[in-house]
């Protein structure tokens, strides 16, 4: 822990923070590994164990009902386009490392962003750390979590809820903040309870907002669940990787437009959530039926 | 009783204080003053009793205090120590069914006072008595209930919840209180019928216009039957038309059943329309507690007589009260010696006479020359002479009377409710009243 050359030995003081760890803290990463080692697992299993064309036409179906009829067709050929590449496997095993990794992230994240719209020193205290946990280097999140919890899928979903959890913070607290005083005013005035305001008036009106958090979370979940695939976190990252390794360019392509695919039916899937009440199914299905009977 | 010795002891402090304000004219205050307390005696109880009330922003309250004690502008106190006084000293009483305005320009601490009334800001000191409970000494828990059950708000963005349908933002209240779902669907869209929206209850609220969407916030505060609703600007952001037409709406509310309702505006056309009383406040204080034509006719300072300048008097006099019958030729509806009529006729005010059956019901007009007329034609009764005049009720406005005079060079007969005649405004005077300046009694 010298300083020598004139260099600052920031490193060895992480590396030295990192051993302690290692060796104080070992019972608390096992359990942490065994709790989102299952959740994945369970995940992973169950959507492996539903026939693909089930799968596929559910998600179309749910494309179909939150977004367009149009998106449902995307959905259905971009679903059968990974199962005609044989990455079926690779596409149920990445949705299931996002789904877990979004899973942990927002129930840290939300009820995070909610305390710090509330109490302005949280605010202080967590924005730094979100800055940091976003601008660092993804890939540097894999050497601990590689250390701590192994190689494989649980340290890939570790360093994805790190990486993808920021901006479900930030925009759960932005929303909240940005509730209309007067909003806020008439949910005190007709009396209700802290709780109640918050789960009555401040959240549904804040929903636009931690709505679109909760995209950029899953968008950078599944950007950094690719990088993982380098601790062995497998899925079509493994695919990309393996392209790259060995120089084929294909390979390394079926793998990516896997991943684009996945990437645009979850995102506008996720958006049509965000938006106002307008796109709920119900409502899209009564006007429908409106429309015909009108017609009659 | 506790009510009314608060409300006392509290005029004679706001009197000790006044006397040492410059500026206020103190003989105007005291009439409103003894006349508050003494309807609060005629009334059991008042429904809103607020004593003394201040509010401080930031910085030390006990020096804000006794600087004002000694007399110091808001200002000075901001410009010294960086210290706001939202209100100073406010101190008045709602009687039970009544319509009370605070009026003032932004910033005049009037929001701030109305928030105070259900602690959304907490007062610095002073009392808010509801019913002759002290709403500012209730643990959170009872404030609570007490905004669920007796207090209900109108706001000037209407704030309705978007994610809510119609319905469902009227039925808040009483979602929050814990009241069943049947229950309170019930409740809501029998409140929405009162305002004229039960076909829009299913909708959103985003696909409603302004004016209804305010609607939706009236019914809101009507559903929990609140014993006071507190208005803030509600209209304010409306459209001069359908501003009125809500102000319409809350008076016919009001007749169907009668709430006490604090109402903040900035508009003193508003405020006269709706107000059974009126209390102008300026910087912080409350310059002016009294009825719209009270305030009219001896506006305390310069200050609330600057208000007056833009008024629509035609909006603020009825015709009841311009009418006069003292010289008017009382004609009865049963006389048949015409010719016998003529020269009682000519001698009258402005040569017209007015024919009224029992109980003084009006029947017409008539005038020299119609009457000369009948009398050629040997009619045998008035009716022939009666002149094509239609009578103003004594309740409109006198843009009702200007319109009915420039219809005819005779004055405007003016009926009751019951069709009795109640006199008539010659052009004279109806033009006198419009000339009239704030402050000088006619």
């Amino acid at each position: 822990m010298n300083i020598e050359n004139g260099h600052i030995p920031v490193g060895d003081a992480i590396d030295a923070l990192v051993e302690f760890l290692l060796n104080h803290f070992q019972p608390l990463f096992d359990v942490i590994t065994t709790a989102i080692g299952s959740l994945t697992d369970a995940l992973a299993s169950t959507l492996l164990w539903v026939p693909g064309w089930v799968l596929t036409l559910l998600l179309a179906a749910l494309a179909w009902g939150r977004v367009s009829w149009r998106f449902g067709l995307f959905t259905l050929a971009s679903l059968s386009l990974l199962e005609g590449m044989n990455l079926w496997p690779e596409s149920i095993n990445t949705l299931a490392l996002v789904l877990a990794a979004t899973v942990v992230s927002l129930a840290i994240g939300l009820p995070l962003g909610i305390w710090a719209a509330r109490r302005d020193a949280v605010d202080r205290l967590v924005r730094p750390v979100l800055d940091f946990m976003q601008t660092m280097p993804a890939f540097v999140y894999l050497i601990p979590a590689a250390m701590f919890f192994g190689l494989g899928r649980v340290p890939g979903v570790i360093a994805t809820i790190i990486f993808s959890m920021p901006p479900a913070v930030r925009l759960t607290n932005l929303g909240i903040r940005q509730v209309p005083k007067e909003l806020v005013e008439a949910g005190q005035a007709f009396g209700c309870t802290p709780m109640q305001l918050l789960f009555k008036v401040q959240i549904p009106t804040a929903r636009k907002s931690i709505m679109a958090g909760i995209n950029q979370n899953i968008m950078l979940a599944l950007s950094m669940v690719v990088i993982a695939s380098m601790i062995g976190a497998g899925g079509l990252g493994k695919e990309v990787l393996r392209g790259i390794q060995r120089l084929e360019v294909g390979v390394g392509f079926e793998g990516g437009i896997g991943v684009v695919l996945l990437a645009i039916i979850l995102d506008r899937i996720t958006q049509s959530f965000g938006d106002a009440h307008h796109t709920s199914v119900t409502r899209r299905l009564k006007a429908l039926f409106s429309r015909n009977t009108d017609n009659r | 009783m506790r009510v009314i010795h608060a409300s006392y002891a509290s005029h004679c402090s706001t009197r000790r204080k006044l006397e040492k304000r410059p500026g206020i004219s103190y003989s105007s205050l005291i009439h409103t003053k003894t006349r508050t307390v003494h309807d609060a005696m005629s009334n059991t109880q008042a429904s809103v009793a607020v004593n003394g009330l201040y509010k401080i922003f930031g910085g030390d309250r006990d020096q804000a205090l006794s600087l004002l004690e000694q007399g110091r502008h808001k200002d000075d106190i901001f410009a010294d120590t960086g210290i706001t006084v939202g209100v100073h000293d406010a101190s008045f009483t709602v009687n039970p069914g009544e319509v009370f305005v605070i009026m003032g320009l932004s910033g005049s601490g009037k929001s701030t006072l109305l928030r105070m009334i259900n602690r959304l800001i907490e007062p610095t000191a002073g009392q808010v008595l509801l019913h002759g409970q002290d709403v500012s000494k209730l643990s959170q828990k009872d404030l609570v209930q007490l905004r669920r059950r007796e207090m209900a708000m109108v706001f000037q963005s209407f704030a309705l919840m978007e994610h809510l349908k119609v319905w469902e933002n009227v039925a808040f209240g009483l979602e929050v209180a814990g009241v069943h779902r049947e229950r309170r669907r019930t409740r809501a869209m029998d409140t929405l019928d009162q305002v004229g929206l039960k076909p829009y209850a299913e909708t959103y609220p985003d696909q409603l216009s302004g004016g209804m969407r305010q609607r939706v916030g009236l019914a809101r505060a009507l559903a929990v039957e609140p014993s006071v609703m507190l208005m803030d600007e509600a209209f304010s952001a409306l459209d001069p038309l359908i501003r009125a037409e809500m102000q319409d709406e809350l008076l016919r509310l009001q007749r169907d059943s009668r709430r006490s309702v604090i109402f903040i505006s900035h508009d003193l056309n508003e405020a006269m329309r709706i107000g059974d009383r009126i209390a102008i406040m300026q910087a912080g204080a409350i310059v002016q507690i009294d009825t719209p034509k009270n305030i009219l006719h001896k506006p305390a300072n310069d200050f609330v007589r600057s208000f007056f300048r833009g008024v629509d008097l035609t909006e603020i006099y009825l015709a009841g009260d311009i009418a006069r019958r003292d010289e008017a030729l009382i004609i009865d509806a049963g006389t048949t010696d015409l010719r016998g009529l003529l020269p009682r006729l000519r001698g009258a005010e402005h040569q017209v006479g007015y024919v009224c059956g029992t109980e003084r019901r009006f029947i017409g007009m008539v005038s020299v020359a119609s009457l000369m007329q009948a009398v050629e034609s040997n009619a045998a009764s008035l009716d022939a002479a009666l002149l094509d005049t239609q009578p103003v009720a004594a309740g409109s406005p006198l843009s009702g009377v200007i319109q009915a005079a420039a219809q005819s060079d005779q004055p405007v007969p003016v009926v009751d409710n019951d069709g009795a005649f109640r006199g008539a405004i010659s052009h004279a005077q109806l033009l006198q009243t419009l000339n009239q300046k704030p402050g000088h009694e006619h």
